[in-house]
């Protein structure tokens, strides 16, 4: 079973993250950045599938900077056995980032392509659905279980409401949800053999973007709360102001 | 995710290698997700959270910095130190446990024991399958633990150890001890020698210390041996002498010289997150000049201490560390440490007392921190003797 995992570097949402001086980007000053958190799902399902196969290997791949080789060694020391940096920015395009990865997955062997479903910085979740269109694979995205057996998956789909079964035959990408497992803590053995893992890097250059960016903005500050009132008497007046102003009810 | 992002004033992080933040982050994220969720509990019934134990030996924490073909991680001596950070930040008694077994029975064994002896213990240690404990200490030999009076008396091929261990953290749930007993009279204390002790042997008790106002959530024991036979296999074939014991002492407190910082976070962590949201007079607390200053003097405080604990570090990594040097560290950074608690608690105000904040918790736990593995004065002699060349206690 071999299976690559895409992963990015993204800020710790713990991090206090704001629009830089050029509202084109954000500051990066003492931001903390970390694996991407759905791609640790991405990894653990990985490394669980391998396991249960016996055989196989897991290789975690991105598209960024140096930097990212950090990223790509937390991947690592979680238990991937190697790693390729695809050397390039990413682009606010999720097309433009998911034509790079496709040209770095091209020519490789794999039985299966696992994503985050959505990287929690830009948020766009496009890569993994693009990914697949330009391998011509089948793609499964929200993922929240996934059997796979005789050359074909079965993955279970979070959809509004419910849940969604869907049946395809391998390669194919899929996408994974909080809940498709319990991520493993890297262990500190994990973490010292990490660096001695091979960490393959490619120049790829940076993803092409058609979108413009035109401006990067905090969100508004939060306005103070209100106190309406106290004990039960405060209950009716707070009733009308989240129907009438907050248009909650 | 880590909830807690640590406390750097100083981009201290710049001085820490990718794979010592990796270590610490780790465990950081170990800590709030693991241990932080039921440390109030545990401490309220007065219970080790030992279900937690397997997820540490998982994780590696054991024995850390020691050599891999023993089943360990080979970690630096840094990356050890911010593993106790951060334990410590969550309690001094989950630091205590990991403390004990990696400094006070995994490090005697690997610097004292026979090749056999580490093959058979370390890694089973490191994998927390053996749990062990360290017994020096006894109820009248604290700070003076060379006039103990631990005997082991040779026969035939065994040993017969005699003797009651005091203050003994993991002493009821330790599979094996690493006693210290002498081998001669009473009156030589070069006659010191360590022991593996199986604690299911005949004769060895171990009794929970009851009436603790510190570190509930830690076993604390009393041993009592009474003529505990072993094999001399389980002589520890290295030691000779006090200073053999002493030295693995040392080794914990360079250990708890970084803990102490991790508490020390926590509750300055807890007491700026409280400044700012309780409102008083109108306005955040942070606002008055008097809470502003006590953050400061907190902040201060640690970053020196981080910078001492780093430094310490870096000389134990490069084979340079003088006992001295940890003794001065132990000392400055669990005092700043129960100072920062202390405060921490105050302005925290009434809530400051209930065990929903954390301040409390670390200021009682550190009042035994500040006591045990050499007290305040003790490693204020330790260096007191090496600047002036007397020694104050004869």
């Amino acid at each position: 079973m071999k299976i690559i995992v895409c992963v990015k570097r993204v800020p710790d949402s713990e991090s206090r993250v704001n629009a830089a001086a050029d509202r084109k980007s954000i500051d990066t000053q003492g931001v903390k950045f970390v694996l991407n958190p759905y791609d640790e799902f991405a990894i653990e399902e990985a490394l669980r599938l391998k396991e249960a196969a016996g055989d196989g290997s897991v290789t975690v791949m991105t598209l960024g900077g140096d930097d990212s080789k950090e990223t790509l060694r937390s991947a690592l020391a979680m238990g991937a056995d190697e790693a390729v940096l695809l050397k390039g920015q990413t682009s606010i395009d999720g097309l433009g980032t998911a034509e790079k990865l496709a040209e770095g997955i091209r020519g490789r062997e794999y039985d299966l392509i696992l994503f985050g479903k959505q990287a929690i910085d830009d948020d766009n979740l496009q890569v993994p659905a693009m990914v697949a269109e330009l391998l011509e694979l089948p793609c499964a995205t929200v993922v929240v279980e996934l059997q796979v057996a005789d050359g074909r998956a079965t993955a279970k789909r979070e959809v509004e409401g419910g849940h969604e079964v869907v049946e395809f035959a391998l390669p194919g990408v899929v996408a994974a949800q909080k809940g498709l497992n319990e991520p493993r803590y890297a262990s500190l053995k994990g973490i010292m053999m990490a660096k001695k893992k091979p960490l393959e890097e490619v120049d790829v250059g940076d993803a092409e973007s058609r979108l413009e960016l035109i401006e990067v903005t905090n969100p508004p500050e939060r306005s103070a709360g209100e106190i309406v009132g106290e004990g039960p008497e405060a209950v009716p007046e707070l009733v009308r102001k989240l129907r009438e102003q907050a248009k909650v009810l | 995710m880590a909830s807690f992002d640590g406390v750097d004033y100083f981009d201290l992080d710049s001085l820490l290698s990718e794979e010592e933040r990796a270590v610490r982050d780790t465990i950081r994220e170990w800590v709030d997700n693991e241990l932080l969720p039921i440390i109030n509990d545990c401490y309220i019934e007065r219970r080790f959270p030992k279900e937690l134990v397997p997820q540490m030996a998982e994780l590696g924490i054991f024995g850390s910095n020691m050599p891999e073909k023993y089943g360990c991680a080979g970690l630096n001596n840094v990356a050890y130190g911010l593993i106790m950070q951060e334990l410590e930040r969550g309690d001094s008694g989950i630091r205590s446990f990991a403390s004990v077994q990696s400094s006070l029975v995994m490090y005697p064994i690997l610097e004292f024991g026979s090749e056999e002896q580490r093959q058979r213990w370390l890694p089973s240690l490191a994998r927390a399958e053996t749990v062990g404990c360290y017994g020096l200490t006894e109820p009248d030999h604290g700070s003076d633990p060379g006039s103990l009076t631990t005997r082991a008396v040779r026969d035939g091929d065994d040993w017969v150890i005699t003797g009651t261990k005091m203050w003994i953290t993991s002493g009821s749930l330790a599979d094996i001890a690493i006693v210290w007993a002498k081998t001669g009279e009473l009156d030589d204390p070069g006659s010191i020698r360590g022991f593996i002790v199986e604690t299911e042997r005949d004769g060895f008790v171990a009794k929970d210390q009851k009436g603790k106002l510190s570190l509930l959530a830690s076993d604390t024991s009393e041993l009592s041996l009474q003529e505990v036979r072993v094999p001399s296999s389980n002589l520890l074939p290295g030691s000779s002498g006090l200073k053999s014991a002493l030295m693995c002492l040392n080794q914990a407190r360079y250990g708890i010289a970084w803990g102490a910082i991790g508490a020390a976070q926590a509750c300055y962590g807890e007491a700026l997150s409280y400044a700012r949201n309780r409102t008083q007079f109108g306005r955040p607390i942070a606002g008055f000049q008097i809470q502003q200053i006590r953050l400061v003097e907190m902040l201060s405080e640690i970053t020196k201490a981080q910078l001492l604990a780093l430094q310490l570090g870096r000389l134990k990594d490069r084979g340079a560390l003088r006992h001295t040097q940890v003794s001065l560290a132990k000392r400055n950074n669990v005092d700043m440490a129960c100072e920062v608690a202390r405060e921490a608690r105050r302005l925290l105000g009434a809530n400051g007392i209930l065990i929903e904040y954390q301040s409390m918790r670390h200021m009682a736990n550190l009042e035994s921190v500040y006591t045990y593995e050499g007290t305040h004065d003790i490693h204020g002699l330790i260096v007191g003797e090496d600047i002036t060349g007397i020694s104050a206690v004869g």
